[in-house]
């Protein structure tokens, strides 16, 4: 309405002014937060299962090549019937949407907004501010996390990991911030959204179970509504499979499996056009280079990031044009 | 015009098609106390977030501090403090933290801040409690952690909304009574309320409000003098004779009229108090009482808006 800020007249000073202060303040209440202790005990009590299942499978293993540290995350142990990477596929996001659903508008409901936007700081150094402090938060929660699994495949294996499961791990680890800064975004858009941190809490959860629960059936769904009477060549069947493949990647959660794959199970060659369910079985052959893996995801890297780009942007419009009053 | 911190000419904000201020003119000089006055949904609250950029104006301009709130946002925010209306600090947090916190925005080294939030704590009379989560701060205590965030801000011009609303009067007078701190301090404050009597005495100059206008500007006296219509009012309380006749024949009176048993209100062209008493006591009479009538806004408003109804 007539309430926004002005974005066509040319502002003068920095719009990082401040981001410093609003960050460290921002991560200084995570870091101390019941929620965080919370949510940590919550990831840990979803990855240790399947993480202590995996290793138990894992030290008949006497291989030397096999990528043990790797199968730690990959493996799906038959007691637990999900592997550690789906457990995190799943709980990341609610990671971070606990992070992020009220961290504007409890600004508001806190009648803190005005008088911090009343010191000589840009709006967008607020919200950029509270985006990096979240996803930091999110990353030592995850680097943590990541050192115990390490720690204890070190302590259970009695092998060091190789070089190159490091690095992949590590590729890992970026993959996971980029997947929880998505869902970080999301959340924060949320926040700027709705006033009330109940409603914007309810919308992003209700998007992660749209996400998990409705939306693989709904892109089969499209597929088969589009699909002709029969599939009368190959060509037809690949444009049928690419449009499955290409709705499924809206999600995510797909990307960040399809990245994952590909960074810890080494032998994998190709992401398409089968469906994520169905690649377990097509994994095959001898691995590929480190670098060749990350040339294989470089797609769903760069979606993971791009997405947390677009919807931080949304967030930022929309905060751009919000009344500050409470 | 080195005195005028604020500046407002054709000052305009629409939503919608309502024109929630339309067209102000206003100027602030320094060391003053300016009160926007007048009943919610007036226009304050969007005025005063005009004049910090932090919403947008849909005409006219202003100018604080010689800068443009549009334009230049960060260097009006730097000079100019704000105390919202109903101000939140975080709960969690001491006074001190939030304090502290607001210093980190304003880039103070920490040494300097320390000290900063010590002085502008003790000037509030919040220095014991410093150190306590502001989750147990009252109401008052909140608006005068609001001022103390002021005045460790060294802020040139203090912009206060609301600052009396929901605050019981012995609080409402200890905050009045920083106020004025401010302005011996050199502050050009401007402050806000619907509640006209509570903060007249503080005022130097104020600015009715009504639906978006600005319909009187003046001091308190200009205003009753305009709208009332010039003259010092006094109340004269006596008995014995024939007071009336009396208070008429005293020189510079110009009306007297009756305000119940035994008591006058007299109207002057200047301060007659001394005239009366004597004259009263002269003729025997017994004064028992002689008050000063201070003007009230809230009666000039009424005044005055009845006045416009009538003309309409
Ligand atoms: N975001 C908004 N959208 C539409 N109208 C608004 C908005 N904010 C305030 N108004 C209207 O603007 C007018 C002035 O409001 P405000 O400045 O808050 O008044 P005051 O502070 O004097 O009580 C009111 O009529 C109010 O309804
Ligand atoms: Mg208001």
């Amino acid at each position: 309405m007539g309430s926004r800020a002005p974005l066509a007249v040319r502002r003068q000073g920095s719009p990082f002014t401040g981001i410093g202060p609003v960050f460290m303040k921002e991560l200084a209440d995570h870091l101390s937060s019941v929620r965080m202790l919370v949510l940590t005990l919550f990831v840990i009590a979803f990855g240790a299962f399947p993480v202590a299942s995996s290793l138990q499978t894992l030290r008949t293993v006497v291989d030397p090549n096999s990528f043990l540290f790797l199968r730690i995350f990959t493996l799906e142990p038959e007691q637990v019937g999900i592997s550690f990477v789906a457990a995190l596929n799943f709980v990341i996001p609610l990671m971070a949407i606990g992070l992020g659903f009220d961290s504007v508008n409890s600004e508001f409901n806190r009648r803190t907004l005005s008088r911090v936007l009343s010191q000589p700081i840009y709006r967008d150094a607020l919200l950029l501010g509270k985006f990096l402090a979240g996803l930091a938060t999110f990353a030592v929660a995850l680097v943590a996390l990541w050192l115990m699994v390490f720690g204890a495949g070190l302590l259970l294996l009695g092998v060091p990991p190789r070089g190159v499961e490091v690095a992949r791990g590590l590729g890992f680890l970026v993959v996971a911030i980029a997947y929880g800064g998505v869902w970080l975004a999301i959340s924060m858009l949320f926040s700027v959204v709705f006033r009330s941190t109940a409603t914007s809490a309810l919308c992003a959860l209700g998007l992660w179970l749209f996400f998990f629960l409705l939306w693989p059936q709904l892109a089969s769904a499209i597929v088969s509504g589009v699909a002709p009477g029969e599939i009368r060549s190959l060509e037809d069947y690949a444009a049928l499979q690419d449009l499955a493949m290409g709705l499924m990647r809206l999600s995510p959660g797909t990307l960040f499996s399809e990245a994952v794959l590909g960074l810890l199970s080494p032998e994998t060659r190709t992401l398409g056009p089968m469906l994520p369910a169905q690649m377990r079985g097509a994994i095959m052959g001898a691995p590929l280079p480190f670098d060749q893996s990350l040339l294989l995801i470089w797609p769903q890297i760069t979606g993971l990031i791009a997405g947390m780009i677009v919807v931080f942007a949304a967030a930022y419009v929309v905060f751009q044009r919000e009344e500050v009053r409470a | 015009m080195a005195d005028t911190v604020i500046e407002a000419r054709g000052l305009t904000k629409i939503y919608g098609n309502h024109r929630a201020v339309d067209a102000i003119d206003f100027s602030i000089r320094r060391g003053e106390i300016f009160g926007l006055l007048g009943p919610n949904g007036a226009g304050k609250t969007t005025t005063i977030l005009m004049m910090l950029g932090l919403t947008e104006t849909s005409g006219g301009s202003v100018d604080v501090l010689g800068f443009d709130p549009v334009r230049q946002p960060l260097e009006v925010k730097r000079r100019v403090g704000y105390l919202p209306d109903a101000v939140g600090f975080y709960d969690h947090l001491t006074a001190r933290e939030n304090l502290r916190y607001t210093a980190r925005l304003l880039g103070l080294p920490r040494r300097e801040a320390e000290t900063r939030i010590a002085e502008a704590m003790e000037s509030v009379k919040l220095a014991d409690v410093l150190d306590r989560r502001v989750a147990t701060f009252s109401r008052g205590m909140r608006q005068r952690l609001g001022i103390a965030e002021i005045v460790m801000k060294k802020a040139e011009v203090a912009i206060l909304d609301e600052p009396t609303s929901g605050l019981d009067p012995h609080s409402t007078f200890e905050l009045l009574e920083m106020i004025r701190g401010l302005k011996r301090a050199g502050v050009a404050v401007l402050l806000s309320s619907h509640l006209l009597d509570r903060v007249q005495s503080v005022c130097d100059r104020v600015a009715l409000f009504s639906k978006g206008r600005i319909a009187l500007m003046g001091t308190v006296v200009e205003l009753a003098n305009q709208v009332l219509g010039a003259g010092h009012p006094i109340l004269v309380e006596a008995a014995g004779g024939d007071i009336a006749g009396i208070l008429r024949g005293i020189e510079g009176v110009r009306s007297v009229v009756p305000e119940g048993e035994g008591a006058w209100r007299v109207v002057a062209d200047r301060d007659v108090r001394a005239a009366v008493a004597h004259r009263i006591v002269t003729v025997g009479g017994a004064l028992t009482r002689l008050a000063d009538l201070q003007p009230s806004l809230e009666e000039v408003y009424t005044r005055y808006f009845e006045g416009a109804r009538r003309a309409a």
